[in-house]
């Protein structure tokens, strides 16, 4: 197996506070990971500095073992291939779905090839695609504000994939959405992992279990334990920490 | 007596909270338990007004206090200790705990002598300001102002959360003091089971935005609620 991202003894502090302590982590090409852990273990934190949003004070995070993402910013981490989402769904509203995901591919953004862009079958058939993946073909040519919460949230999944990231960084999709858009959701996450390398950030246990993948506990800033769900559920530490001993 | 039924709440399009009913009566701590994003601190929004309802009702001594302002409810004796404090770090102790006069007619502008008599510590630092206290002592302060208000009803999210066991400590005895006073129905948010289990005379556990567990102490089922919490 190849290693997508590593992170070897990552601090950080704010204000004397370690957000991150001695973090160590590390995520396979074409993983879907999901991280939980209680309020202040850092997970916020470390999405940040993977997509180069805070620097650490010390430690090691490397993309395909080779690039320091240390030294790159939100913007560098973009092009590199490392798409973020944040929980709040962030799509144009006033424009169409099918407009939506347009807008987010990968493609020349210079003012002139922007002014005279004409839609290519190549990009036709990549939008029909990717609305087919995020299950919003039927829904194309509709306003995005009038979309439900979370087929909003599987548009901006759908422009992030849109720019062909080999990361997909997700905070807590599912929260506020219906049960059935939360198991749709699950679908789409494990759809998507294989091609792209997949972590979410998630509170919703029942999601997380039908994400069916590895999870890694944060606590403190540090990896409290790690394995499948049934692994963490079983770890004592895990327990007490969630009962706030 | 609060008596919420069936309240919906929506942030943008999500929807945060799924039709939670709760009850909390003078002389009573109800605890509100759950892991983290399931809804708890949402609840006390709604409760205090920082959050519209989108459905549902709540009302508080025969009001509706669902079209109330968030500073009427504070007027109507709904006091709150919301998590992570929010102590004002550049007023001093005792600026921060008269700024609780703002909801109260003159004659009550004073500070009860009980807020120091379970807290010591903030009638030494009275002149200190509010960012140089410890976190344990920003949250002495902040039930502190909280009581300066005379609730009737007085809301606490994770009150424990980050403060070393001897302050639990304190904080757990000023809530049993308030309660057993029997003029205060008292709400607790808490993910600190035990400190939530040993004050509490009812709890609710909340997931996905509903409560899907609810009962008076007695029910509590200690086992199936660790399930409930724990992932």
């Amino acid at each position: 197996m190849t290693i997508q991202l590593s992170l070897d003894g990552v601090n950080r502090s704010f204000d004397g506070f370690k957000a991150i302590n001695d973090l160590s982590l590390t995520v396979e090409k074409g993983e879907l990971r999901a991280i939980i852990g209680p309020n202040g273990a850092g997970k916020t934190t470390m999405m940040d500095i993977i997509t180069g949003k805070t620097r650490p004070d010390e430690g090691e995070v490397l993309w395909n073992q080779s690039i320091d993402l240390t030294k790159t910013d939100e913007a560098g981490a973009a092009r590199l291939g490392i798409g973020r989402k944040f929980q709040k769904p962030t799509v144009f509203e006033t424009h169409t779905v099918e407009d939506n995901i347009a807008l987010s591919l990968k493609d020349n953004r210079s003012v002139w090839a922007t002014l005279f862009d004409r839609r290519s079958e190549v990009q036709k058939t990549r939008i029909t695609e990717l609305l087919n993946l995020v299950k919003l073909e039927s829904d194309r040519d509709r306003l995005a504000a009038d979309l439900s919460h979370g087929q909003k949230q599987w548009l901006e999944i759908g422009m992030l994939l849109a720019q062909d990231p080999e990361l997909l960084l997700v905070d807590e999709p599912a929260a506020g959405m219906t049960d059935a858009e939360t198991m749709r959701t699950a679908d789409l996450l494990r759809d998507i992992a294989g091609q792209h390398t997949v972590i979410v950030v998630e509170h919703d246990m029942e999601f997380v279990r039908a994400l069916d993948c590895r999870v890694t506990v944060l606590h403190q800033g540090q990896v409290l334990a790690e394995g499948s769900l049934d692994h963490v559920s079983a770890n004592e530490q895990v327990i007490e920490v969630y009962l706030g001993r | 007596m609060l008596d919420i039924q069936n309240i919906e709440l929506h942030y943008g399009a999500a929807r945060a909270l799924r039709g939670v009913s709760l009850t909390a009566e003078p002389g009573k701590v109800t605890t509100v338990l759950g892991r983290n994003g399931v809804g708890k601190t949402t609840l006390l929004r709604a409760i205090t007004g920082r959050h519209p309802i989108s459905g549902g009702t709540m009302t508080w001594e025969d009001a509706d206090l669902s079209r109330m302002r968030a500073d009427a409810r504070a007027r109507a004796g709904i006091a709150s200790v919301p998590q992570g404090r929010e102590i004002f770090p550049l007023l001093t102790v005792q600026e921060n705990l008269e700024t609780g006069f703002a909801a109260l007619p003159r004659v009550l502008r004073h500070i009860p002598d009980d807020v120091f008599e379970l807290f010591p510590v903030l009638k030494d630092m009275l002149g200190r300001r509010g960012g140089d206290l410890s976190g344990g002592q920003q949250q002495q302060l902040a039930i502190g102002r909280a009581m300066v208000m005379r609730p009737r009803l007085l809301v606490l999210d994770e009150p424990t959360e980050g403060i070393q066991p001897s302050i639990i400590q304190d904080i757990g005895r000023a809530i049993t003091y308030l309660r057993n006073r029997g003029d205060m129905a008292i709400l607790l948010v808490e993910q600190y089971f035990d400190f939530a289990r040993d004050l509490c005379d009812s709890f609710a556990v909340m997931e996905r935005g509903q409560i899907i567990k609810a009962g008076d102490k007695a029910e509590m089922d200690e086992d199936e609620l660790r399930g409930m919490l724990t992932v």
